[in-house]
């Protein structure tokens, strides 16, 4: 897995609550037994006039032009409800985004995200307002910029804020590790508890 | 120490801890469908990786399969059989247990699994599917995942978990006639959002949940995820306990009794603390339905259609005046006055035997609306036969339904079975998003009493109405 440390980029404002996984990727854009291929289905639902023939709607933000190469994204309270399906996080990217600032996030996808390389930050509402001001005015040069080892997050504007990270999933993006991995380096532990676990619990064996 | 449920269970399956707050737990079971369990077999084996105990791996063809008669691996969804037989190969190969689609135990995987006795109290269960919080009705830990942690789950029997905190739900006094479990779970996601139980294991307990049966609880336990919980967890009773025996996977004789005798001890211990508590009042609970398209727009079924002018929170305004566009909407608007051209009883939340009694009750005799589109899709095919065997399929054909074979069917639209644009739908699902059922689909949550209450008058409808005409 790619490693997370520093990132700079062009945020787009996406600001609402409750943006599910549906609207992130429809299920009817997840065509192939794949992780590949749906960054074109990004936001189908919105991102085009008419899904099925992909005319594009000038109306939504990552269409336009001072939004171009967005990067980050900001948005409301529980970003990334609903479905599991990690074509979500997959088709986000594939698109180009490395971080998603929200008020909060759907545990899932949270999870989806730092197993894929994709930071999710969680600030308050009024921070991502001012961020979503401070970037306004010309986003391609007002850019955001994020330290995930010392868990900041910095406005063109010079505001910054903390932010929140469980010690093991930062690891894992900092140091780009799998987690797959490095769980099987604890065999002889898990075999370990194993034993004495199907001695406890017979009939679950 | 005095200890929680989650506590007991956390504590049982605890490996090792991990830095802060996350721990390695062990993992009992874990289910695969074929939307999102193909890929990850997939990239298992491409990763070179073994399924670690096949024995407890068990998947499901529910989300892409047709459920319309003599149904096969041809599928109205895009490239669906490309999953369906790309899962086949994978389970085969893994040699897990598949419930294909000609195996009369097929259905959807929290239909299913419960019914096999595949999820018992105090294992951990995990699915890459959200709604895998509904077998925390038996008192297990069961939770969704993603793809990727499924392998991570195969392959190592273990999971890397952060901690959730702790809440109880406490339901109070005394459900009134006509008012279900789903009523209870949209009432509390309409109190307190649809984040509301964000970073929260939920614990629901209460009197009104003892008085639930088994098949209420999954339904309670379905929407935990759509209150933004990890997970649902009731404590096991001896209505668990009664449910479960017999079942195939379920064990039998001397186990029986050590199980139960295990399972007697999984409860919230009397001083537990909670990070949070909510308690909930069921005597004001109505039968409920959602207008919008998050399951936090849900309101009585006597109410009216709010006006976003009144809410204080600027994004939540914003969000309803959105959601009122979409779903052809203006504040004010009855809500038993909206007039519906679909109606649909299924999905992972009700589509049991009792959903289906409870909706044959009310078609009796009666007819669904001109003008309207009423289907039922059993939750199992077992569910299905035994629905046939106790004549409930005849009542819901002569009522003008489609009676079809078991799968998530309609609940999500993924390019095949939908309903028509901007239609107007009542439905027993778990998820009113936009375009989730269709494109641009109207949806509105309700119970499978209400759907079948609102198909036969043609609008949202409280069931009570009907009660009174009986």
């Amino acid at each position: 897995m790619k490693t997370f440390t520093q990132h700079q980029g062009v945020a787009a404002p996406l600001i609402r609550n409750n943006v599910d996984t549906d609207a992130i990727i429809p299920s009817r854009e997840m065509k192939l037994v794949s992780k590949q291929g749906l960054g074109e289905g990004l936001f189908a639902g919105w991102r085009y006039l008419n899904p099925a023939e992909r005319q594009v709607n000038p109306e939504f933000v990552l269409n336009q032009a001072a939004y171009q190469n967005t990067s980050i994204l900001l948005s409301g309270m529980n970003f990334g409800c609903g479905s599991s399906r990690e074509h979500a996080v997959w088709a986000l990217k594939e698109f180009g985004i490395q971080a998603v600032i929200a008020a909060s996030f759907g545990t899932i996808f949270y999870n989806n995200c730092t197993r894929n390389g994709i930071l999710p930050i969680v600030l308050p509402e009024q921070a991502i307002d001012q961020l979503m001001k401070d970037c306004s005015d010309d986003p391609q040069i007002n850019q955001i910029n994020i330290d995930l080892p010392g868990q900041q997050v910095l406005s063109p504007s010079g505001a910054h804020w903390h932010f929140d990270i469980e010690a093991a999933p930062k690891e894992m993006l900092v140091e780009g590790l799998d987690p797959i991995a490095l769980t099987l380096k604890q065999a002889d532990r898990i075999e370990k508890f194993e034993e004495r676990y199907q001695q406890q619990f017979p009939w679950l064996q | 120490m005095s200890q929680t449920l989650f506590e007991k269970l956390w504590q049982r399956h605890l490996v090792s801890e991990l830095d802060g707050d996350t721990g390695l737990l062990y993992i009992d079971r874990v289910f695969l469908h074929e939307r999102t369990g193909s890929i990850a077999l997939k990239s298992l084996e491409s990763d070179g990786r073994q399924v670690k105990r096949p024995d407890q791996v068990f998947c499901a063809m529910d989300h892409i399969v047709d459920t319309l008669p003599g149904r096969n691996d041809e599928t109205l969804v895009p490239s669906g059989k490309n999953f369906i037989q790309t899962t086949r190969q994978a389970a085969h190969a893994a040699e897990i247990q598949l419930f294909d689609i000609d195996d009369p135990r097929q259905g959807i995987v929290h239909v299913v699994s419960p019914e096999q006795g595949i999820v018992q109290p105090g294992l951990t269960l995990v699915c890459p599917d959200s709604h895998t919080c509904s077998q925390g009705a038996l008192g297990a830990l069961a939770w969704g995942i993603g793809s990727s942690e499924a392998e991570h789950a195969l392959a190592t029997k273990t999971l890397r978990v952060n901690k959730p905190k702790t809440m109880r739900v406490r339901f109070d006094g005394k459900l009134a006639d006509g008012v279900t479990a789903k009523d209870m779970i949209l009432h509390l996601i309409g109190s307190y959002g649809a984040a509301g139980g964000s970073g929260y294991v939920i614990e629901f307990a209460g009197a009104v949940i003892t008085e639930l049966d088994i098949e209420a609880r999954l339904t309670l336990c379905n929407m935990a995820v759509e209150f933004s919980a990890f997970t649902g967890l009731i404590a096991p009773d001896s209505k668990t306990f009664a449910y479960l025996q017999g079942r195939p996977y379920v064990p039998a004789g001397e186990a029986w009794g050590q199980a139960v005798a295990d399972w007697q001890t999984l409860y919230s211990d009397e001083q537990a603390e909670f990070d949070r508590e909510i308690v909930v009042d069921c005597t004001e609970i109505a039968p409920t339905v959602t207008w919008g398209t998050s399951p936090e727009h849900a309101l009585a079924i006597t109410a009216s259609v709010p006006d976003p002018g009144g809410e204080a929170d600027v994004h939540r305004s914003q969000a309803m005046t959105k959601a009122l566009t979409y779903m052809g909407l203006k504040p004010g608007d009855k809500l038993t006055e909206l007039a519906i051209t679909g109606a649909f009883i299924g999905s992972c939340t009700n589509s049991r035997i009792s959903d289906l009694r409870v909706a044959a009750n009310i078609l009796k005799g009666r007819q669904v609306a001109e003008g309207v589109t009423a289907i039922c899709v059993p939750g199992s095919s077992l569910v299905k036969r035994q629905a046939e065997a106790e004549g409930l399929d005849s009542v819901f054909k002569a009522a003008g339904f489609e009676w079809r074979e078991s799968g998530c069917s309609m609940c999500f639209f993924a390019g095949g079975e939908s309903f028509g644009y901007r239609e107007r739908v009542v439905t027993s699902t778990n998820r009113n998003f936009e375009s989730r059922q269709g494109p641009e689909t109207r949806s509105h949550l309700a119970s499978p009493a209400t759907v079948a209450a609102s198909a036969v008058l043609g609008r949202l409808a409280d069931v009570r109405e009907l009660e009174k005409r009986i």
